[in-house]
Order: structure tokens, then C-alpha cells, then sequence
């Protein structure tokens, strides 16, 4: 067991219930951890919804907090794991003024090679977005702050594991108890 | 709701019909066995309790002095029948002041289900007169919440609740219904329910595991049991006091496991944990094969994690999952409910005695008894002491009655030592520790088994938070026997002062009122005493009262309970002075 603090993403597979959020989010502020992360979203399955929570913490205690949220009785199955076994991303939007892409050549490189994407241009501001890693997103938002950012937003990690998650098989087996 | 809907069995009723939603709560009631419930009124409950009116004689309603005593009216009525304990609220602050009872049926495991009012669904969010987000407020004290809005789900929601308060690990479940799903009608038609596809309480046992265990169990030379209520909720009594003399194996208790094997069995070596007992704490710290069975290794219980029973291995038989590993990393967990995991080893379990083992414990019991036990129960002093009163009781009553213990020092006396000859008996708030609980759970203990006596033992500090619930047992005739033990202090937190705040008694003296007078105010028969001569005698006449009794017992100021485990040592360093 890892005693040390360590990156953690948790997936849960739940039912689409109103106080759910608030159920798993109590689950942390009991145990004073702070959510680094948090995306919610659907599943691959019909109906079941996906928690996609990034947290700090030791191996004991994500362990502990993953027992505690599969005994919500909406949630399905929690998953933890390490960032070296999921393919994860973030995603992050810049604004920023018109006249840069116009008068700063560098803009335009800046935009090339970090492979980012514009997703519109107005008469006063454009916006710019980054998909990828932390880091890349951190190195973008380095390279673009020079020049001014209006707006910067990012979202939290969204996250698929290498290894199988059962949800399908495990539903069918709860149906058949 | 279409998760609900998967695993129904298909008995819907024959017939439907048109009906309010607050009528559809007395069905729903009724259909869950529910014969009687505690609760307080207030506007928006209101369409409900007019349909209590209707149907009294299917549904006894008990009005409490205050919401907390209905809740612990439901949970002590829960813990003696096993059924789920029903409560009943208003919106605002008759909602809020569930939330401590609620937190002590989640800590304790007790299943119960509350039903609150709420205001009208176009007022949600709205501030209106008596709003409160009680699902947000219930949300980490219970095992699940749900705010009903329209009345069609109220048949749906209540089979739910019902059934997730009583399966797997028991727990309270909080149901929020508002006025207009109280008042609107609907096509009524009822079924129980018996599934839902996120929610697995029942864990399949692993062959595997149980055979680890066997094997550990079989090739232990110093095992030793801690059982807890996981026995008593999942009614393995039996397969316990099987295992326990198959395998010759000493079995110790935590506070909500006592009563679940017979106090007086040769192989039942008392409490665990701070105010336990001294052998089965010491000998935690030299067992080989430590067997936890329906317990979840609570700080009260291990003291020092990093010195609690590091030479042993440990077997942890438990329904919750999330319990595995919490505090206590385990080298065999076997998951699923009590009765049929034990049920599962014992075939596997060879016929043992462990003496020299089970006479180290009764060795340490007699530095106890000679160092504490016989002080407390045979005390040669002037005043009379907690230990001697419990020890009457136990005469009396021949070790069958239910006790009931608010939270302090006489709640550890009385659990060190009451003597129980049945299961379900021993009703105390464990986990949270909640002063008040006592008289209201005594209530509602009584009502759920009148067959039995029941007697509470409450100290002057807890009875004066409920007190008002004498109101219930005056206007109910609830032959409830209840015993003050009076030292005029908040006795517990003294205790703590004296040993480690050098004697700086902040707030704990009691300047206390004529608790008989109290009594004799809500025409209950009532008795003080303060002489040894009067004791047994006075127990002796309570005992036989056919009703209500109240009887303080003036005790000894400034005793101290021993032995104690002092907060975050380890279970070895027990203190007998």
C-alpha cells in the first residue's frame, strides 16, 4: 500500500439522480480532501452516469473513499486509479483580444504548435482551445500570457481506463441476485 | 425513477384507486408492517396526520414533546424488534431536529425511516414559512434521502425506503414529501420492493475466504472473538454461541455487540475497548487469531491503531464492504450477512478447547474483580455507587430485562455490568455518543415489546435533554421503569477533567431540580434514595410496578469508571486506578 500522495482518478458509474452529487461530494469534505477535479457526464451505457474525480491523496485513503462511495445505493461501481493506468484530458478555452492574432506573428505559432484549435473570431476578441494534458495546457497558457489572456477556463479531467471497467456485466448480475 | 421499475416482482394489487397522497402514506404504512410510529405535527404535514385520524385503528400514532424523542422513540423500538422504527415530522424545524437521530440510527446501523412535510412544490427554493433543505441537511446522516414531489411516487418511493433501511447494513433513510404530493390524487396501487439495480445488500460469501478463515480458526492457538451488532442485526446469535463453543474460543463484545451471547456464558469474557474489560483488552495484544465478527473497529474499541493486535491475524466477517480495511488492514475479510457466513465455517471448524488461553483470561478478570469490579458492585464506602444499583437490577429482574443507557458514565457502568440472557436487550446510542437518548428509546423499547420489562438508566446530565417525554409516558401509560443515577454532575466529562485537565471542573457541576417532583408532575410514581438499606428493596418494588416508575438514586459525586484505555493509548495500557 502507498503511503505517499499520489495522483488519483476516481470513475463512478451511477444512476442520474438529483442528490447524488452532493452525497459523493460530502464524502470528501468528511474526510478533508480536496476535489482537484470533477466532471460529470454520461456513460457508455444507457441511462448511467459517469464522475470523472481527480483527487491528491494517499493509496489508504482513496481506497477508503471509493469503499464509501460504492455504498451510495445509486452508484453503480467506483473505480480508482493512477494516472499511468487511464488515457486522460483536460480541455481549456482562451480569450483573447482581435488585434493579437493580427499584430503579433507570434501568436499564430503559438497556436501551430500547440496544435490548438480556433474555435471563433469575432470583431474583438478570438478564442483558442487546447485539449491535451495539464502540462500542455499549462505551457500553452505560459506562452500565451505574455500577450494578455481575457478569459482562461479549464475543465476538469475526463478519463478512460486501459483495463476493462464491467459495468454492463455487473448490471446484469445485480439484475439476476 | 425507471430503476425502481427493473426488479419489481409483479404482485401489483387487483385494484387501483384514486386516492391523496397523504392517504397513499397510510397504505404504504400498513403494507410495510408498520403498526405504529412517532412524530410531532405542523403545517406542512398536516394532510398526513388528518389521515392518521382516519385510520387509528390501523396506525398509532405517538406524539413526542419533540421530533429527537420520536426518532429515538423509532430506534429504540427498532433495536428491540428488529423492524424498521418509523418517525414523522413538519417541515423546517421539525425536519432539523431529526438530524441528531438520524445520525445516531446511521453510526448505530438502526433501520428506521423518517418522513417529513414539505412546503408546497411551487415554494421550493423560495424561502417560504418553515423551508429547509432537509434532504441537503439529512444527506450525510442517512443511507439515503429522496424529496417526493408529486404524489404519484409516493408508493414507489416509500417500497424503496423501506427496503433499503432494512436490508444490508441497516440504516436510517430520510423521506421529504411535499404538501402538494400529500394533498394531490392519484390511481394507488402498492408493491414492496425487493430490488434495486445500483444497490447490492447482500454480498455472496466467498468459499475461499471462509475456508482461510477455517483454516486460521482451526490452526489459531490463542484465538479470541470480538463480536459486535452485525450479530445481533444479522440474528446469528446462534451460529455465534456455536462457533464460540465448537472452537473453544474466548468471545468479548463491543458496546452495541452485548446481549447477542449470554453474559453469563463461561466463554463470554466481557467488553472490549476504553472502559472494557482488563483481559479481553490486555489479551487483544496477545491473541494469535483475532476473529472480528459484525464490528467495525471503532476508535473506542482499538485505541492506538499502531499497536492494536500487531501479533495477530485477523478475520473480519462483516455485511459492509466499505467497513474491510477502514481502520484495521485484515488478512482475511469474509463480506455477507452473519448468520450465513458463520453458518458456512462452522462445518469447517474443528472441535477445540483452548484452557490454558481461556484461564489467562480468567486470571486477568480476577486482578479486575479484586482491583475494581468488587469496589464497584460490593462497595464498602458510605455513598452508594452506579455498579451496586445495576447489580440489584440484575437480581430483580433475573438478568431478562431490556436496558436502555443514555451516554457517560452510567452508560459504561451499566453496559461493564448489566447481565443479559437474551438478544436485543442491551439499547444504548453507541457511535454518537447522543445524550437525551435513554428516555425516548426506553419508550419506545416498551412499546415494542411489552411482553418485557425495560428499564432505563440515565444519568442527570441526559435526562434533563429529553426530559419532556415523560409527557409521553404519562399520556400513553408506557410502563417504562426509569432510574436516575444522580451525582450531580456531568460525570463522564468530570472524570475526564480530573485525569487529564489537572482538575479544572469547567462546566460540569450540576445544580439539578427535584427530579421527583418533575415526575410526580406527570403523575408518574416516583422514589428518591440515597441509603444502601433502601436499595434492594426500592429496585425490588420498582421491578414490580405495573406501571411507570421513576426512581433517582442519589450515588457517589465524584467516581471514576475504570478501567480505562486513555483516549489514543493502545489496549494494552490499561489503567485500573
Amino acid at each position: 500500500m502507498k503511503m505517499e500522495n499520489n495522483w488519483y482518478t476516481i470513475s463512478v458509474y451511477s444512476e442520474n439522480n438529483v442528490g447524488l452529487l452532493n452525497r459523493i461530494s460530502g464524502i470528501f469534505l468528511k474526510r478533508h480532501i480536496n476535489i482537484e477535479g470533477l466532471n460529470v457526464s454520461k456513460s457508455e451505457i444507457d441511462g448511467v452516469s459517469k464522475f470523472t474525480i481527480v483527487i491528491h491523496t494517499t493509496e489508504q485513503w482513496v481506497q477508503n473513499i471509493v469503499g464509501q462511495i460504492e455504498k451510495q445505493i445509486e452508484v453503480i461501481k467506483a473505480f480508482y486509479h493512477p494516472d499511468d493506468e487511464i488515457i486522460y484530458q483536460e480541455s481549456a478555452l482562451f480569450k483573447i483580444s482581435s488585434d493579437l492574432l493580427f499584430d503579433e506573428r507570434q501568436i499564430q505559432n503559438i497556436i501551430k504548435d500547440n496544435n490548438s484549435q480556433i474555435v471563433t473570431v469575432a470583431r474583438d476578441f478570438f478564442v483558442l482551445s487546447k485539449s491535451g494534458k495539464r502540462d500542455e495546457i499549462d505551457k500553452m497558457h505560459s506562452e500565451l500570457e505574455p500577450y494578455g489572456i481575457m478569459q482562461f477556463v479549464r475543465s476538469g479531467r475526463i478519463a478512460v481506463s486501459k483495463a476493462e471497467m464491467r459495468i454492463s456485466s455487473l448490471l446484469e448480475e445485480f439484475q439476476h441476485n | 425513477m425507471e430503476t425502481l421499475k427493473e426488479r419489481k416482482t409483479s404482485v401489483k394489487s387487483k385494484t387501483t384507486l384514486k386516492i391523496s397522497g397523504a392517504e397513499a402514506i397510510i397504505h404504504c404504512l400498513v403494507a410495510e408492517g408498520v403498526d405504529l410510529l412517532y412524530g410531532y405535527p405542523g403545517g406542512a404535514i398536516m394532510p398526513v396526520y388528518d389521515e392518521l385520524y382516519k385510520f387509528q385503528d390501523k396506525l398509532t400514532h405517538i406524539l413526542t414533546r419533540h421530533e429527537q424523542g420520536a426518532t429515538h422513540a423509532a430506534q429504540g423500538y427498532a433495536r428491540v424488534t428488529g423492524k424498521v422504527g418509523v418517525a414523522m415530522a413538519t417541515s423546517g424545524p421539525g425536519a432539523t431536529n431529526l438530524v441528531t437521530g438520524l445520525a445516531d440510527a446511521q453510526i448505530d446501523s438502526t433501520p428506521m425511516v423518517c418522513i417529513t412535510g414539505q412546503v408546497t412544490r411551487h415554494l421550493l427554493g423560495s424561502d417560504a414559512f418553515q423551508e429547509t433543505d432537509i434532504i441537503g441537511i439529512s444527506t450525510p446522516v442517512t443511507k439515503w434521502n429522496y424529496q417526493v414531489t408529486r404524489a404519484e411516487e409516493i408508493p414507489e418511493i416509500l417500497a424503496k425506503a423501506f427496503y433499503i433501511a432494512r436490508s444490508g447494513r441497516p440504516g436510517p433513510v430520510l423521506i421529504d414529501i411535499t404538501k402538494n404530493a400529500q394533498i394531490d390524487e392519484f390511481d394507488f396501487s402498492y408493491t414492496p420492493c425487493t430490488g434495486v439495480r445500483s444497490y447490492n445488500p447482500f454480498p455472496k460469501p466467498d468459499v475461499t475466504q471462509i475456508e482461510a478463515a477455517a483454516a486460521l480458526i482451526n490452526n489459531a492457538k490463542k484465538p479470541l472473538i470480538v463480536f459486535g451488532q452485525g450479530v445481533i442485526l444479522g440474528e446469528a446469535e446462534e451460529q455465534l454461541k456455536t462457533l464460540v463453543e465448537k472452537a473453544g474460543i474466548p468471545a468479548a463484545w463491543t458496546i452495541l455487540g452485548l446481549s447477542a451471547l449470554d453474559t453469563n456464558h463461561p466463554l463470554n469474557v466481557g467488553m472490549v475497548g476504553m472502559h472494557g474489560n482488563y483481559a479481553p483488552n490486555m489479551l487483544t495484544n496477545e491473541c494469535d487469531v483475532l476473529i472480528a465478527i459484525g464490528m467495525r473497529f471503532d476508535d473506542r474499541v482499538t485505541g492506538s491503531l499502531d499497536t492494536y493486535a500487531k501479533q495477530a491475524k485477523i478475520i473480519h466477517f462483516d455485511i459492509d464492504p466499505a467497513e474491510i480495511n477502514k481502520n484495521v488492514k485484515v488478512d482475511v475479510a469474509v463480506l455477507g450477512n452473519s448468520k450465513e457466513t458463520l453458518g458456512l465455517i462452522l462445518p469447517l471448524i474443528n472441535k477445540t478447547e483452548h484452557t490454558t488461553w481461556h484461564n489467562q483470561f480468567k486470571d486477568k478478570y480476577k486482578i479486575e474483580f479484586d482491583a475494581v469490579i468488587n469496589k464497584d458492585i460490593h462497595p464498602t464506602k458510605e455513598k452508594l455507587t452506579m455498579g451496586e444499583v445495576i447489580e440489584q437490577i440484575n437480581i430483580a429482574s433475573n438478568n431478562s430485562a431490556v436496558i436502555v443507557t443514555d451516554v457517560g458514565q452510567h452508560q459504561m457502568i451499566a453496559c461493564r455490568y448489566a447481565k443479559f440472557n437474551q438478544s436485543k436487550s442491551n439499547i444504548t446510542s453507541g457511535g454518537l455518543g447522543t445524550m437525551g437518548f435513554a428516555l425516548p428509546a426506553a419508550i419506545g423499547a416498551k412499546m415494542g415489546r411489552m411482553d418485557r420489562e425495560v428499564v432505563a438508566i440515565i444519568g442527570d446530565g441526559g435526562y434533563q435533554m429529553t426530559i419532556q417525554e415523560l409527557g409521553v409516558i404519562f399520556q400513553h401509560k408506557v410502563p417504562v421503569k426509569i432510574v436516575v443515577l444522580n451525582n450531580d454532575h456531568l460525570g463522564m466529562v468530570r472524570q475526564w477533567q480530573e485525569l487529564f485537565f489537572e482538575k479544572r471542573y469547567a462546566s460540569t457541576v450540576m445544580v439539578n431540580p427535584d427530579f421527583v417532583k418533575i415526575a410526580e408532575g406527570y403523575h408518574i410514581k416516583s422514589k428518591r434514595i440515597s441509603e444502601r438499606s433502601e436499595l434492594q428493596s426500592t429496585i425490588a418494588e420498582m421491578m414490580a410496578s405495573k406501571e411507570a416508575y421513576f426512581l433517582e438514586v442519589k450515588v457517589e459525586k465524584e467516581d471514576n469508571v475504570f478501567p480505562m484505555i486513555p483516549s489514543g493509548a493502545s489496549v494494552s495500557e490499561v489503567r485500573l486506578k
